[in-house]
C-alpha cells in the first residue's frame, strides 16, 4: 500500500497530502508521523492541503489527533494551504479545527514554527537563567 | 421530479467512499454547480458515506440528477440494513456519536445541503437522502 | 375507467381537429387576446395550431400523461408561450386561459361525436378536463421558475455589490459590511474574503461592521462562521465598527464574539499594522536652509 511520504527539513517534518486519501492512508500517515517526530525529535510539523479538494470530519479528526500528539511530544504542527472552498465547508459543518494551528502557506507556516520555537527556547533559557 | 440520469454505487470499503466522492464531483461539476457548492456535496456525500460504511454495516448509494424545469439538482440517497437509529432527533445534534467519531456527519450533512430526509427503523435499516440544486 | 375517457377523448381530438381549433381561435380573439394588440392574429393562429397539434399527437402516444416524454414537445410549446406572454405583458393567468380556453371546444365535440353515449361523453369530458388542467397549470409553473430565477440572480448581484474587499496595507485586508447579514450573504462575504485573504497573502483581516444596523445572535452567528474560516486559511480578524449601542445589544443577549474588536477601522488598522511589525513614524520636520 503506498504510504504519504514524509520530509525532514531541520527540526520540521513536512506532509504534503496530494490524494484523496481513504482511511487506511490516513490511519498510516497518523501512525508514521507520531514514529517519526519520537525517532528524529523534531519539534516541528507541517502539514500542506492545498491539493485536498475535500475534508470531511474524518480527516478533520486525523489532522486533530497528528496536533494533539505531536504536542504530546513537543513539537508544533501547522497545517497549510486550505482552499477556500474547503475552508467554507468546514465551517458550515461545524469543524473548526480549533485546536490546529494554521497559516496560509509553507513559507508561513514554517516562519510560524520557527517564531514559536524561539519563543520556547527563550522562555527555557530565560527560566534556566533565573534558577542557577 | 424528473431524474435524468441514475447511478447505484456500492459502499462496502473505504475504496468504495472514495469512488462515491469522485463519482458526485463528477455529477456536481455537470450540472453546473459552483466550487463551493460542489464541495459541500461532495464533503456531505464523504460523511454518509462513511456512516453508511461505519454504522450500517455497508450499503449502497443511488445518485440521481435531477431537472425541474429550467433548474437542475443532484440527489444521493444513501441506504444500509443495519442497526438503524433509535433517536434520530438526537443523532441530528451535532457531537452524538455511538462510535468513536466527532458525531458530525448527520447534522453537518443536513447543513450542507438545500434538502435532507432521513429514515430509520431499528433493527431494519436507514435511509438518508439529500439534494443540492444549482 | 379513466382507460375508456382517455380513448374518447384522443378519438375525438383527432378527429375533430380541425372543428376544435376553429373554435378555440375565435373564443381567443371573442376573450379579447388580440384586442391589446400585444400579440398579432398570425402569431395567436399559430400558437394554437401548434398546441393543438401536438396534443393530438401527445394524446394518441400517452394518453394522459401530462409528464410522460411524449408530452415534452407540447410541454416545450407552453413554456414557450408562457415566455413570450410574459415578455409581452400578459399575466400569467391570461397564460393559463389560453390552455383553459381549449375546454369548451373540446367539451362540445366529445357531445357531438359521443351523441348517443352519455357515459362515453362523460368520461372522455373528465378526460379533458383533467388534461387541460395540468397543461394550464404548467403554463403557471414555468412563468413562476422563472421569476425566480430572476430574483435569485439581483439577490445575487445585490450580495456580491455590497461586500468589497479593500486591500488597507501588505497582508492587511478590510471587509466594510454595509447592511444585514444573512445566511445567503454570509456565503459571498465567506467566498470573497477568503479569495482575497489568497490573492493577497493577507495575514489580517478587519471586518468592520459600521454599516450593519443590528447585531444580534443570528448576525454574530454568521459573523463568526465568517471568522472561523478566515482563521482556517492562516488569517487573522479584527472586528471594528461596533457602535455603543449594538456592544449594548450584545451583551444584553450574551452574544460573545471572540475576537479582538476595536471601536472604529483607524484603530483596528492601527493593531493591524502593529501586529505585523510595522509602526508609523512621523517624519522630522527638514530645518529650512534659510532659517537663521
Amino acid at each position: 500500500m503506498d504510504r504519504i511520504p514524509i520530509l525532514k527539513l531541520g527540526g520540521v517534518l513536512i506532509v504534503t497530502i496530494q490524494v484523496d486519501m481513504h482511511d487506511r492512508l490516513a490511519m498510516a500517515l497518523e501512525e508514521d508521523l507520531t514514529a517519526k517526530i519520537a525517532a528524529t525529535g523534531a519539534r516541528g510539523v507541517l502539514i500542506e492541503i492545498s491539493a485536498l479538494e475535500i475534508v470531511d470530519s474524518f480527516i478533520g479528526r486525523m489532522l486533530d489527533n497528528i496536533a494533539a500528539i505531536s504536542r504530546v511530544l513537543d513539537a508544533e504542527t501547522v497545517v497549510v494551504g486550505m482552499r477556500p472552498a474547503v475552508a467554507i465547508t468546514l465551517v458550515e459543518l461545524g469543524l473548526e479545527l480549533t485546536g490546529i494551528k494554521t497559516a496560509l502557506n509553507v513559507e508561513r507556516g514554517m516562519a510560524m514554527i520557527r517564531d514559536r520555537l524561539a519563543e520556547d527556547d527563550d522562555l527555557g533559557s530565560a527560566r534556566a537563567r533565573y534558577e542557577d | 421530479m424528473p431524474v435524468t440520469k441514475t447511478e447505484v454505487l456500492p459502499i462496502r470499503s473505504s475504496d468504495d467512499v472514495v469512488r462515491v466522492r469522485q463519482a458526485v464531483r463528477t455529477c456536481a461539476v455537470g450540472i453546473g454547480l459552483g466550487l463551493v457548492d460542489q464541495t459541500k456535496i461532495v464533503t456531505a456525500a464523504s460523511e454518509l458515506a462513511r456512516n453508511t460504511l461505519d454504522y450500517g454495516g455497508g450499503g449502497e448509494v443511488r445518485i440521481d440528477v435531477l431537472q425541474e424545469g429550467a433548474r437542475k439538482g443532484v440527489r444521493l440517497s444513501f441506504e444500509d440494513h443495519g442497526p438503524g437509529i433509535a433517536d434520530i432527533a438526537k443523532a441530528l445534534t451535532d457531537h452524538y456519536t455511538t462510535g468513536g467519531g466527532l458525531g458530525l456527519g448527520l447534522g453537518g450533512a443536513k447543513r450542507l445541503s438545500n434538502e435532507f430526509h432521513i429514515a430509520s427503523t431499528p433493527g431494519v435499516g436507514t435511509r438518508v437522502t439529500i439534494a443540492r440544486w444549482k | 375507467m379513466a382507460v375508456d375517457g382517455t380513448a374518447v377523448l384522443t378519438q375525438t381530438v383527432a378527429a375533430e381537429e380541425a372543428n376544435i381549433l376553429a373554435a378555440w381561435f375565435s373564443l381567443l380573439k371573442a376573450g379579447g387576446a388580440l384586442h391589446t394588440g400585444r400579440i398579432r392574429e398570425a402569431e395567436l393562429d399559430t400558437q394554437a395550431r401548434t398546441v393543438l397539434e401536438q396534443l393530438r399527437v401527445s394524446l394518441a402516444a400517452a394518453g394522459t400523461e401530462v409528464r410522460a416524454d411524449a408530452y415534452a414537445p407540447l410541454r416545450d410549446t407552453l413554456a414557450e408561450v408562457s415566455r413570450s406572454r410574459a415578455i409581452q405583458g400578459f399575466t400569467p393567468t391570461d397564460t393559463a386561459n389560453f390552455v383553459f380556453s381549449l375546454k369548451e371546444p373540446i367539451f362540445a365535440a366529445l357531445n357531438r361525436a359521443g351523441g348517443k353515449d352519455p357515459a362515453a361523453v362523460a368520461k372522455g369530458t373528465w378526460a379533458a378536463s383533467h388534461l387541460l388542467d395540468a397543461l394550464g397549470l404548467h403554463t403557471m409553473e414555468v412563468f413562476l421558475a422563472s421569476r425566480e430565477e430572476v430574483i435569485g440572480r439581483q439577490g445575487q448581484e445585490i450580495a456580491e455589490l455590497s461586500t468589497p474587499v479593500v486591500r488597507l496595507w501588505d497582508g492587511i485586508l478590510a471587509l466594510p459590511l454595509i447592511g444585514t447579514l444573512d445566511s445567503a450573504r454570509t456565503g459571498v462575504v465567506m467566498e470573497n474574503l477568503l479569495q482575497a485573504i489568497v490573492d493577497e497573502e493577507a495575514e489580517i483581516a478587519i471586518i468592520d461592521i459600521t454599516g450593519v444596523p443590528t447585531v444580534d445572535t443570528l448576525v454574530a452567528q454568521h459573523l463568526l462562521k465568517a471568522i472561523a474560516a478566515a482563521r482556517l486559511m492562516g488569517a487573522d480578524c479584527i472586528v471594528s465598527g461596533i457602535r455603543p449601542q449594538i456592544a449594548q445589544t450584545m451583551v444584553h443577549l450574551g452574544v460573545e464574539l471572540n475576537v479582538v474588536s476595536k471601536a472604529t477601522l483607524a484603530d483596528a488598522f492601527a493593531l493591524a499594522l502593529k501586529r505585523t511589525g510595522r509602526t508609523v513614524v512621523r517624519k522630522q520636520p527638514s530645518i529650512s536652509s534659510t532659517a537663521s
